[in-house]
């Protein structure tokens, strides 16, 4: 009751100025003529009486002022006054205001973005329950460090392990949908019954995979992604217990997962289907296919964990040498398997964010001193008129109140665009695997994120002009011409902050520099093939027509053929795994004719059709190319890379060596020649030993097609993907891509080019900022210093010596701020070896180049004042002052 | 003469509530009352006398209306609230706390 009936007393005195204010005025008067009166009835004269009451009349208006302060009036009327005051300065001043809130708003956009991101992928929780107790569990072997499990491996696992309460896996499937229009394909992934349950998520709709439902013996089923959900079958919920068929087989549709749920490791996947072990592969312990993924138990330690597994697969290894001899285990948290990828990127750039925001704000403080040093006789004057010190400096409060509110918004609206321009730049595919980065937009918390900043910046933008009131005594701005401490106060903070701004945009710019050539190296790394006017496309077709070998190796005649009935391809190509991809895919092999002790030498296997090598343009070191005559009636062949001949044949030649599968007895295989080394894995990764296979003597029915044009190949890739079509509608093609957009868009061409065009960005902006800032100061002390110039050269100074007295504190600074930043940046380099590829943090190149622009860069903003400085006319300089 | 700014700080919103308590009434006659009630001891000014007014009235403890005063002229009376009247017994506790020790200390000696 009380407080709303001061709110309202408020409100008034706020609102109904004018009637307060007479109100006042004439409560103030009645008191005078009252006093009068009485005066004069106690026996004075009229005129007698007059005077006292009004020499009193004379504080009136302070007697007011003090009413007013009591009503709590000036203290709200007053910041509004500010404010007003503040934006008509602001506006009086365009080209500051501008530049000011221009580079708090670049700071706050690009902070607030890449923030985004790093909620998305690193702060939020994964859609688990707990995830931070589920384990990605892997095997080890050979040069595997990642290895999946095979099957009877995991029913071991999950048989004699101590340390989850349950252990699923699962695995990606490529799947060819039959619909009525045909057959389309499908990402999907095999799961164990488990799966759902050990993530802890449930199905919005329908039910989970019971317990099970993932043995040979039961229905197959299949629980349906969101997105497939709603894009495939139209949301309907008369889905359940509807039948897909899947790669010719029937699964009966029984749940639907939240629209939240994705699970990168296996993304993207539509259809989540009951593992049904039933082919070779599926049963050979040696057939390596499944990521397993368990939760640990309460009160077991991730170390212990590592421990269990790797006793079991000891106890497995004694038990079947033949297909466990080296296989080890190991563990790796789910959240690392998950975001691992794109966290060092998101880590660096949100550090490249910070650091321009940094650069920005310091900036603005730095202009806002200037401008408050230039504002001293107003300041002086307005203290000298009656302004408390206080009132001044809620002045300024206001000034950068403004100044914040305006960059902050235009910076969030900036955020906002910068995101969706981010998302798109990202590849589809990727995007596909990290599904989480998908729809990002302003949430909460980048909310709460910017309004940390924003309050920081206000802060800081209203301390520092104020700071400088109080530094500087307020009376000695009337002093004529006066600059003493103060300005060399302001002058040594200024000169520090330009050389911290300096310092970090040397960080920034030796950070762009090593990421700018990690990538150039990267993208002239040698591939061992030429990828120009090559087209691709991976086609399946299914396996009750083409699973076969006879039926294969016909497929593959006639696709060769379609491919070379289009006009304008010189020849075309098949294989089983595309170059610049990965380095699975392996086989074991062993060495006739040398001592054997079950050794694995797990390689890369890669079957390929007779035009392979040749049309892919890669360089046959010796032997011979094989031939379409190398087929299951001849004896087996195998060319090898360069880089298995160097480790296997070392100062031997192993065209004519014989190898074998780990079969017992051995069946020889022959080495009819030697490839460069072709870029099988992703490009920042070493070339492993490879072995290639003749297509006919390993005949599969899902393969890639590689075509050689003189024409831009990407026009090929309709006509190509029809033939196939036409010739029969169950095979799907997927992937129609040409060779060099395939590289384009690896996932370690992607990150490079990203991460270094990003922190360039970045770079580039903290550069022109940090100029900007040095050229402010330069400027200022040029204008602070023309009489003492004016003097200078009145008594003969040359104009070059002026030059150089303004171009040496130029020059200091820039030397502090390049040697701080030179000496900073090694360390933050340390910090970007995850994605720095074939430099050195200490990069001689890269920092030489560094210090050069930024020299050159600080030259010129020193070069402008300098000239300015040269230019006085020493007459007028003395006279002006 | 003792002048109200010499007053020990907070005892002329005191006089103040404990006149206006009486009945309501305008500043000139708050500050003759307190004069009178006095023996002519206490001379408030306008000067301190309004910024006070307008501060309990900011507080709540005292309402302000304009009325027709006994000159026959608008004046601004000012009427006692509730938590007027309750900080005025707060205050006048307090204050005969204060003057009977000031009291003893000073007779002690």
């Amino acid at each position: 009751m009380r407080h709303w009936t001061k709110f309202q007393l408020r409100l008034r005195s706020l609102f109904s100025r004018t009637a307060v204010e007479n109100e006042l005025d004439e409560e103030l008067r009645y008191h005078v003529e009252r006093q009068i009166d009485e005066d004069i009835a106690r026996g004075m004269s009229p005129r007698e009486a007059r005077d006292p009451a009004l020499r009193e009349f004379g504080g009136y208006q302070q007697k007011k002022e003090e009413c007013r302060d009591m009503r709590g009036l000036n203290f709200m009327e007053n910041l509004l006054r500010d404010i007003a005051f503040a934006i008509r300065q602001l506006r009086k001043n365009l080209v500051f205001s501008c530049t000011a809130i221009f580079m708090l708003a670049l700071g706050i956009c690009a902070s607030v973005a890449i923030f985004v991101f790093v909620d998305a992928a690193l702060l939020k929780p994964l859609p688990y329950k707990n995830p931070s107790q589920l384990i990605g569990v892997f095997e080890t072997g050979g040069n595997c460090p990642h290895c999946p499990l095979s099957y009877p491996d995991y029913l071991d696992w999950k048989k004699d392990n101590k340390s989850f309460t349950s252990l699923d896996v699962f695995s990606h499937a490529g799947f060819t949908v039959t619909t009525r229009a045909g057959a389309v394909p499908a990402r999907g992934a095999r799961v164990s019954d488990g799966f759902f349950k050990t993530l802890g998520v449930h199905p919005i709709l329908g039910r989970d995979f019971y317990t099970g439902e993932d043995l040979p013996s039961a229905p197959r089923s299949a629980v349906l992604a969101y997105a497939t959900w709603q894009r495939r079958f139209g949301g309907k919920t008369g889905i359940l217990g509807q039948t897909v068929v899947l790669n010719g087989d029937p699964y009966t549709v029984i749940g639907v997962l939240p629209p939240e749920f994705h699970f990168e490791p296996a993304e993207p996947s539509e259809f989540w289907v009951s593992f049904h072990a039933t082919n070779e592969c599926d049963l050979r312990r040696s057939c390596h296919f499944l990521d397993g993924v368990g939760r640990l138990k309460t009160g077991v330690s991730f170390a212990t964990a590592v421990a269990d597994v790797k006793l079991i697969a000891s106890h497995l290894e004694a038990e079947y040498p033949g297909s466990n001899k080296e296989q080890g285990a190991t563990l790796v948290p789910l959240t690392d398997l998950i975001v691992g990828n794109v966290r060092p990127i998101l880590l660096v750039l949100l550090g490249g964010a910070g650091l321009l925001l940094m650069i920005a704000t310091v900036n603005v403080s730095s202009l806002l001193l200037v401008r408050s040093e230039s504002r001293r006789r107003e300041i002086s004057v307005r203290a000298a008129l009656g302004a408390g010190r206080t009132r001044l400096m809620r002045q300024f409060m206001a000034e950068g109140l403004v100044l914040v509110a305006l960059g902050s918004v235009l910076g969030l609206a900036g955020a906002s665009k910068l995101i969706r321009l981010l998302t798109a730049l990202i590849p589809a595919d990727l995007l596909a695997a990290v599904p989480f980065l998908n729809d990002l937009s302003l949430n909460a918390a980048a909310c709460v994120f910017a309004g940390v900043i924003v309050l920081l910046s206000a802060v800081l933008f209203s301390v520092t002009p104020a700071l400088r009131i109080s530094l500087s005594g307020i009376a000695m701005g009337m002093a004529e011409g006066g600059r003493g401490s103060a300005g060399i106060t302001w002058r040594s903070l200024g000169s520090k902050l330009v050389v911290l701004e300096l310092a970090t945009a040397v960080v920034l710019l030796v950070g762009a520099g090593l990421l700018g050539r990690s990538l150039a190296l990267l993208l002239r790394v040698d591939l061992g093939l030429q990828p120009d006017h090559l087209a691709t496309l991976y086609l399946t077709a299914p396996d009750a027509r083409y699973g076969k070998d006879p039926q294969s190796i016909a497929l593959e005649r006639d696709v060769v053929r379609l491919m070379q009935n289009i006009p304008g391809v010189s020849s075309v190509a098949l294989t089983t795994d595309i170059p610049v991809t990965h380095w699975g895919d392996t086989t074991w092999f062993r060495i006739i004719g040398r001592p054997w002790h079950g050794e694995h030498n797990d390689t890369p296997e890669r079957d390929v059709s007779s035009e392979y090598f040749r049309t892919l343009g890669a360089t046959l070191a010796k032997g011979r190319n094989f031939t379409e005559d190398d087929d299951k009636t001849k004896p087996e062949v195998v060319i090898v890379n360069q880089a298995l001949a160097n480790l296997y044949f070392p100062g031997q030649n192993p065209i004519g060596q014989h190898i074998s599968g780990l079969s017992d007895p051995p069946k020889p295989i022959e080495i009819i020649g030697v490839v460069a080394n072709i870029k099988e894995g992703p490009l920042d990764t070493a070339s492993q030993p490879v072995l290639y296979f003749p297509f006919n003597q390993r005949p599969s029915d899902g393969f890639y097609v590689l075509v050689k044009t003189q024409q831009v190949e990407a026009e090929l890739l309709p006509a190509m993907t029809s033939a196939v079509r036409q010739f029969d509608p169950d095979i799907v093609t997927i992937q129609q891509l040409s060779m060099a957009d395939r590289i384009d868009q690896s996932q370690s061409a992607w990150i490079h080019r990203s991460s270094a065009w990003m922190v360039g960005g970045f770079a580039g902006m903290a550069l022109l900022l940090s100029v900007i800032g040095l050229y402010g100061v330069i400027a200022y002390s040029v204008s602070q210093r023309t009489r003492e110039i004016g003097i200078r050269m009145a008594l003969g100074a040359q104009r070059e010596s002026v030059h150089r007295l303004v171009l040496r504190e130029a020059g200091v600074l820039t030397t502090f701020g390049i040697a701080i930043g030179l000496a900073c940046s090694l360390a933050v380099a340390k910090l970007l070896r995850d994605l720095l590829f074939g430099v050195q943090a200490w990069d001689v190149p890269t920092l030489a180049t560094v210090t050069i622009v930024l020299a050159i860069a600080a030259l010129v903003a020193g070069y402008v004042p300098a000239r300015r400085a040269a230019g006085v006319n020493p007459v007028e300089a003395l006279r002006t002052e | 003469m003792s002048k109200p700014t010499d007053l020990v700080q907070g005892t002329l919103d005191l006089l103040i509530l404990k006149v206006i308590g009486l009945e309501p009434m305008h500043g000139w006659a708050i500050a003759q009352r307190i004069r009178l009630m006095s023996g002519d001891v206490l001379q408030v000014g306008q000067g301190a006398l309004y910024p006070s007014l307008h501060k309990l009235e900011q507080n709540g403890w005292i309402t302000a209306e304009w009325a027709i005063s006994d000159n026959n002229r608008k004046a601004k009376y000012y009427t006692l609230t509730k938590a007027g009247r309750k900080a005025l017994e707060l205050e006048t506790g307090q204050w005969e706390r204060l003057s009977e020790a000031i009291t003893q200390v000073v007779r002690a000696v």
